[in-house]
């Protein structure tokens, strides 16, 4: 199967020819598969940021190249734009990036700049709104009047309003509180469920892309470290822990467990999953 | 036992646009932190949490009832320095508590400022920097460092006043889990240590499991007040107010459901696994 996107040899260096010179992408091969729910993880440093901004262009790599649909993206530079309007990048913090006047006119901003007419702007707008679970009474004020909360969902429905094939979002919940986070999680998966688009998404909370993703591929130290489903990633926990991240508590407590005999699968990292282990162990004893 | 900070019927509201009505973003606070304790303040976005932390140092002034430190009034203009001196605050963002281009000057900014004198500065801003263990930076560029990094500086350069009382304003929010382990490892040590007293607002359940005490804000009112173990398992009011539980705690639920002989309290990943074998 032809991944959406791949990313082949890729290295960016910050800095080149001068002291400072430091490659945060140092080699990397990565596929993202069309519909799938991607999570990338890295601790501060490991170059995700970097990464993330090749996937649409916004940086050019200082070697290597990005395919999106099997087509180099750079091979028309001055189409670059395009590339844009199919794979969307909702940066950390997004609520920084809000400037129009009104809610509506921010949303619309992506779609306008396609070139698309106002029927299919409007219902685009009102589509995207929805996705990112707020109501139609916010579209008339100012985006500055907004809780940070919300400020953060209209900023979402500003990139989902492309209707990018890919959505890539970093760190989205950073800074929500529990309930929040629940949330907007919540928005995304629906939002992948019922669009199908592929999503990608990028973050250092382990029990957030646990409960989320198809497959998830780990940062460190500039380079891929390991890539996989969430149960063969969470398989290594020691080796995410050695290179400064960490596991879900749930997968930390039945490590502990099975490192004191019990006959536990370690790289379990739902409560519902842990649950139903011990449930199966107790079972056969009172079995006996 | 010393009361180093006290709040009696705080209420607080910001400034409201014009024609909406102003709501108390504090509405009645009592609150009274003991001297060397460790409490974390929780709440769900919005609850008042660090509206209430910034009364502790007089970052903000009560718009009704009074806030002490050390027994002064915060209202009083006079006293602003020495409450300052008392009570330090850490905030959020890395970034914007950076002053100066060598991390020695930054951490020497407080007690500067304070006018202690210079060869006292020295060694204040060495001896601050080796509890935040980072004496090996002293020469570095602050904005260089990592986040968990640059918020042990900014933990320096208040230690290095010699406050009675650090007030971390969610100040592990913007770190990925390295970062936030260094600052708490650094936290509980400065408390376990060196008998700092320390005001933790956050909303990450876990933090709050290893605090002594337990404050719950909702919509500007304390609603829960209490030690961990009987706080951090109340699931379905925490959940009602924006919060949650520790996973661990959240499992050892189901597993008494199921018939499992568990304390419902086993906050930590350790505590939770020994309660688990002993049941099975």
């Amino acid at each position: 199967m032809e991944p959406i996107i791949r990313v082949e040899n890729l290295i960016h260096t910050y800095g080149l020819n001068t002291p400072f010179c430091r490659s945060a992408v140092d080699g990397v091969n990565m596929e993202i598969y069309k519909g799938e729910f991607l999570g990338v993880i890295g601790h501060t440093g490991s170059g995700k940021s970097t990464l993330i901004q090749h996937l649409n262009g916004l940086l050019q790599p200082t070697s290597g190249t990005i395919y999106l649909g099997g087509r180099d993206i750079w091979a028309e530079p001055k189409k670059i734009r395009d590339v844009r309007f199919r794979v969307g990048l909702v940066f950390q913090y997004p609520e920084y990036q809000l400037f129009e006047e009104t809610v509506y006119k921010d949303i619309a901003f992506g779609p306008k700049n396609m070139g698309l007419d106002e029927k299919e702007v409007d219902r685009r707008v009102r589509s995207a709104l929805a996705f990112a679970g707020l109501g139609e009474e916010l579209l008339d004020k100012s985006p500055f009047d907004l809780s940070g909360g919300q400020k953060r969902r209209v900023a979402i429905a500003g990139v989902i309003a492309m209707e990018p094939e890919v959505l890539i979002l970093d760190e989205p919940s950073a800074g929500l509180d529990p309930a929040g986070r629940k949330s907007l999680l919540g928005n995304i998966r629906a939002y992948h469920r019922q669009t199908g688009a592929t999503v990608v998404m990028v973050s250092h909370s382990m029990d957030e892309v646990a409960e989320n993703v198809d497959r998830i591929v780990v940062l460190a130290n500039a380079g891929v470290v390991m890539s996989g489903t969430p149960h063969e990633v969470f398989s290594r926990a020691q080796e995410l822990i050695d290179v400064g991240l960490n596991v879900p508590q749930v997968t930390q407590v039945a490590m502990a467990l099975a490192r004191q005999g019990v006959e536990i699968d370690p790289a379990v990292y739902t409560v519902a999953d842990l649950r139903r282990a011990l449930n199966g162990l107790k079972g056969g004893r009172s079995g006996c | 036992m010393t009361e180093i900070i006290q709040t009696k019927q705080l209420v607080f509201a910001y400034p409201a646009e014009e024609g909406a009505a102003a709501v108390n973003a504090l509405d009645g606070v009592d609150l009274t932190i003991e001297q060397g304790s460790f409490t974390v303040i929780l709440g769900h976005n919005g609850s008042g949490k660090s509206t209430l932390a910034k009364h502790m140092n007089a970052v903000l002034l009560p718009g009704g009832g009074t806030v002490w430190v050390d027994g002064m009034d915060t209202k009083d203009e006079s006293l602003l320095l020495e409450i300052r001196r008392q009570v330090g605050m850490v905030f959020q963002n890395p970034d914007n508590q950076i002053v100066a281009n060598v991390v020695e000057e930054d951490v020497a900014f407080g007690p500067e400022n304070l006018g202690v004198p210079t060869e006292e500065i020295q060694e204040r801003v060495g001896a601050a920097l080796r509890t935040v263990g980072m004496d090996a930076f002293s020469l570095h560029a602050p904005h260089k460092l990592s986040g968990g990094q640059k918020q042990r500086i900014a933990i320096a350069g208040v230690i290095a006043m010699e406050p009675a009382c650090i007030v971390m304003d969610e100040s592990t929010a913007m770190l990925d889990p390295c970062g936030r382990r260094e600052v708490l490892d650094t936290v509980r040590r400065l408390n376990r240590v060196k008998g700092m007293t320390i005001v933790l607002i956050t909303h990450h359940m876990d933090e709050a499991a290893m605090a002594d005490r337990v404050v719950v804000m909702d919509s500007g009112k304390v609603v829960m007040d209490g030690p961990p173990r009987e706080i951090l398992v109340r699931m379905e009011d925490l959940r009602a107010i924006g919060l949650d539980v520790p996973h661990t705690v959240e499992l050892l639920r189901g597993l008494r459901e199921d018939g499992f002989d568990v304390p419902l309290s086993a906050l930590s990943v350790e505590e939770c696994a020994q309660a688990i074998i002993q049941s099975l």
